[in-house]
């Protein structure tokens, strides 16, 4: 199965969270918690809506991401262009 | 320009409290999202990408320099130092925090804005021609009737919940700059028998995933009955209208679906009920709605400057960017200028906080005080002497704001795309930046005036690429971006929709693509015919044959 | 469920007085009752005769022509909002007020929250069942947030370009 992290959107400010595997929200995708079975997915998502209902997270979901890792690091890439650029932001920009 | 008066502040400021109540209520989840969405909406903040992103509304295009300045202060103080002018002549703010939402509302009060109804199934912000009470071929200033249909869909309780979204345009001219046909109403000044101004109503018109041209609904309305007459219209479509299915939702279908005789005859039978009800417009009320709008205090000036005419010869940096980017004006010795938001290679529609600034200053020392936004993207001052044109110029140089592209293959219209935009499927704005740099060298060499290209990423159609002499839709196919190609789209009074040429083209195909689809369009091109005609003369088989079969 | 009425203008939170009755379920003795357009329809004459008063709810696709025809005999229509987001009973309502002179409450049921009650009191609402979890003193609120209004409706506040006008008036005579 491939990996999978659940992201959102925060409610203050709707910035793009990632949820790590204390359930804390992160704005770097490296720090999700990334699972490949799909009862943990499943359970994270559960937790996650449990947040939304609580006002501190907005529509969460599953995102699937390839691993690429290093000797010592691993990053998250999704593998949709469209969770690439929440992960990393607007591929333009105002200088 | 229309100035509030005490009763026009306090529903701002009402409403304004009544927003950040909801906030509030938000922030305390005593609302759910569900439930906050369309109140949201209806106050023009949306959850994007990366943020919230707030649209301001700017009635009919029309600002004036202090209003400039409070978005500058916006820009700089709750987002990242810019902001976006949309093809609705608002302005869009990208990265908004929901908690500061509240202030910048109240911020925006305070030099009479808001942002209220620029998004939601509601009347959307009323749009019209930039050139309006400038233009000599102008029957009547549209803006006072623009500015009195906002009034009466401002908070309309009726239709506050409509099947969707609704836009109104209103144009004075017979040259439709306000792109009426693809509105869900567009509304044009006409003369009737004996001379009596008044209106011909379109309806049906619209984008999105069926785009269609608007049919006319009414030959002529007289003056005093044109809110009856929309409220009849908005009525029959709110009880009518289909809300099953959000793709059908728009009165496009009702209108194609019952047929154009058989809405007619609704409208009508509505309309007659409620004709010389209380919506009728009393002389007075016209009349006192067009004072707001009176011509500012020209100059008297000779029709021709020695002053310009001997620049123009002098620089031809300045001539090119004058024969380009100036519109004449009925006035003697003026000229709108139009500033161009779409330097070459960046990003279309887009303007720092320094920039708003220093436009605002500009437009009080050359234009009155009053800036207008367009609907493709770029700003106007709307009344600038001849004389001044060259220190303008000079000024605006210095900001970059002096792209002489007016209308030329580079002013490209582009939504945010998938780079902001929760809707969208593919990106646009990278698309419009390297067309952009591609076609730059293309029109030097070919002269490329009168050629749009509307790059939308997705179906919604924010930058009306149906319309555009060339079309792009940014769509997701199989995980990868893909753009598809129309070809023979027109928003002005010849109204067309563009058919889509062939296949779809990769992110990097399609820069190629619109360069073949360019250079074919100068070798069959008469002499001066424009894009639109050549398309329409020699159809889409050269096109297709260069890009799909070359030889 | 906590029911809003509006008594001359002001919102008050009331015991609701009426049944809403199933289209199975039998008809309770000398009470005023609430009942579907096609039971009304089926069982007209049995629910006019009772010695009590009738009310009918409209779903949101239900049209107010079924019923313009009864309407001296109802003294209640209730219109159904299934969705936030469904907008026709604004207009059915304009129209009983308006057009039909209908003079009964009328009443907003389904997704009645705070922040609609303002426009459905411009469209000739005068009684609101809130959904479950909305506060009554925030819905009281509701009817006061805004006092300037745009546009003539069902409702007696004067639209701003009215108000222009009466003051443009007052200062020529003044002058």
């Amino acid at each position: 199965m491939s990996h999978r992290v659940i992201t959102a959107s925060r409610l203050t400010d709707g910035a793009v969270v990632w949820r790590d595997a204390a359930g804390a929200w992160r704005e770097d995708i490296d720090r999700a918690a990334a699972r490949d079975d799909d009862d943990a997915v499943a359970a994270m998502l559960a937790d996650a809506h449990a947040d939304e209902a609580a006002g501190r997270v907005i529509a969460p979901y599953e995102v699937e991401v390839d691993i690429m890792r290093t000797a010592n690091a691993s990053m998250l890439v999704p593998v949709r262009l469209r969770e690439r650029i929440r992960a990393g932001g607007p591929t333009v920009g105002q200088n | 320009m229309y100035a509030y008066d005490s009763l026009d502040q306090t529903f701002v400021d009402e409403r304004s409290a009544q927003f950040r109540d909801q906030v509030r209520r938000r922030l305390a989840n005593e609302l759910s999202e569900d439930e906050f969405k369309p109140l949201r909406l209806r106050n023009g903040l949306y959850l994007q990408l990366h943020a919230y992103m707030l649209r301001v509304a700017i009635p009919y295009g029309v600002l004036a320099a202090d209003q400039l300045r409070a978005l500058a202060r916006v820009a700089r103080h709750f987002d990242r130092g810019y902001g976006h002018f949309t093809t609705r002549q608002n302005v869009q703010f990208n990265w908004i925090r929901l908690a500061d939402a509240p202030d910048i509302i109240d911020e925006l009060a305070a030099v009479e804005m808001h942002a209220v109804q620029t998004s939601g199934n509601c009347i959307r912000n009323i749009t019209t021609d930039q050139f309006a009470g400038v233009a000599a071929d102008e029957i009547e200033d549209p803006r006072p009737w623009a500015e009195i249909i906002r009034q009466w869909s401002t908070n309309h309780p009726e239709f506050s919940f409509l099947p969707r979204k609704f836009k109104v345009a209103v144009t004075g001219s017979a040259s439709d700059r306000s792109a009426m046909r693809v509105h869900d109403i567009g509304v044009r000044l006409v003369r009737g028998l004996d001379d009596e101004v008044g209106f011909e109503i379109w309806v049906g018109g619209g984008l999105g995933r069926t785009p269609m041209i608007a049919q006319l609904l009414r030959g002529f309305l007289p003056k005093e009955h044109l809110l009856s007459y929309l409220e009849a219209i908005l009525r029959v479509y709110n009880v009518e209208g289909r809300r099953d299915n959000l793709f059908k939702a728009r009165i496009k279908i009702l209108v194609s679906t019952l047929g154009i005789e058989r809405f007619r005859e609704l409208v009508e039978a509505e309309w007659s009920h409620i004709k010389d009800s209380g919506l009728q417009l009393a002389a007075a009320t016209i009349a006192r709605m067009q004072a707001h709008f009176r011509a500012p205090a020209y100059a008297d000036l000779p029709g021709r400057s020695q002053e310009f005419e001997a620049r123009r010869f002098e620089d031809s940096a300045f001539a090119r960017w004058a024969k380009a980017n100036l519109f004449p004006h009925k006035r003697p010795g003026y000229a709108a200028v139009t500033i161009s938001l779409k330097p070459i290679g960046g990003i279309p529609g887009d303007l720092t906080a320094a920039q708003m600034d220093a436009v605002a200053d500009l437009a009080d020392a050359y234009s009155f005080g009053e800036i207008r936004v367009t609907h493709r993207q770029n700003l106007v001052l709307a009344h600038v002497p001849q004389t001044r044109l060259f220190d303008l110029w000079r000024a605006l140089d210095g900001l970059d704001l002096a792209t002489p592209n007016l209308s030329r293959v580079t002013d490209i219209i582009a939504c945010p795309g998938l780079d902001y935009c929760g809707l969208a499927t593919a990106r646009s704005i990278p698309i419009a930046q390297r067309l952009s740099e591609r076609l730059a060298a293309l029109d030097e060499q070919y002269d490329l005036d009168q050629l749009s290209i509307n790059i939308s990423g997705c179906i919604n159609s924010c930058s009306h690429h149906h319309v555009g002499h060339i079309g792009i839709l940014g769509l997701e196919k199989s995980g990868a971006e893909s753009y598809q190609v129309t070809l023979g789209g027109s928003s002005a009074e010849d109204a067309a929709v563009g058919r889509i040429v062939g296949p779809g083209f990769g992110a990097d195909d399609v820069i190629d693509a619109i360069e073949t689809i360019i250079l074919t369009y100068v070798n069959q091109r008469g002499d001066g015919e424009r894009f639109l005609d050549t398309v329409r003369r020699v159809g889409q088989e050269p096109f297709r044959a260069a890009l799909y079969n070359p030889s | 469920m906590r029911l809003i009425r509006l008594i001359e203008g002001r919102p008050v939170t009331e015991t609701d007085m009426w049944t809403r009755v199933a289209d199975d379920a039998p008809l309770p003795d000398g009470a005023p009752v609430i009942v579907s357009l096609p039971r009304w329809q089926a069982e007209r004459e049995t629910l006019a005769r009772r010695n009590a008063a009738v009310g009918i709810w409209l779903a949101s696709d239900e049209k107010l022509h079924a019923l313009i025809n009864d309407l001296d005999r109802l003294d209640l229509v209730a219109l159904d909002f299934p969705l936030l987001t469904d907008g026709r009973h604004f207009t059915t309502a304009r129209l009983l007020r308006e057009r039909y002179g209908f003079d009964g409450e009328i009443r907003a049921t389904g997704q009645v929250l705070r922040d609609q009650l303002f426009a459905m009191a411009r469209c000739g609402f005068d009684s609101f069942e809130l959904a479950a979890h909305q506060d009554a003193d925030g819905a009281h609120r509701a009817f006061r947030e805004i006092s300037v209004v745009f546009q003539p409706a069902a409702d007696a506040r004067v639209p701003a370009a009215a108000l222009r006008v009466q003051r443009h008036a007052a200062l020529a005579a003044a002058e």
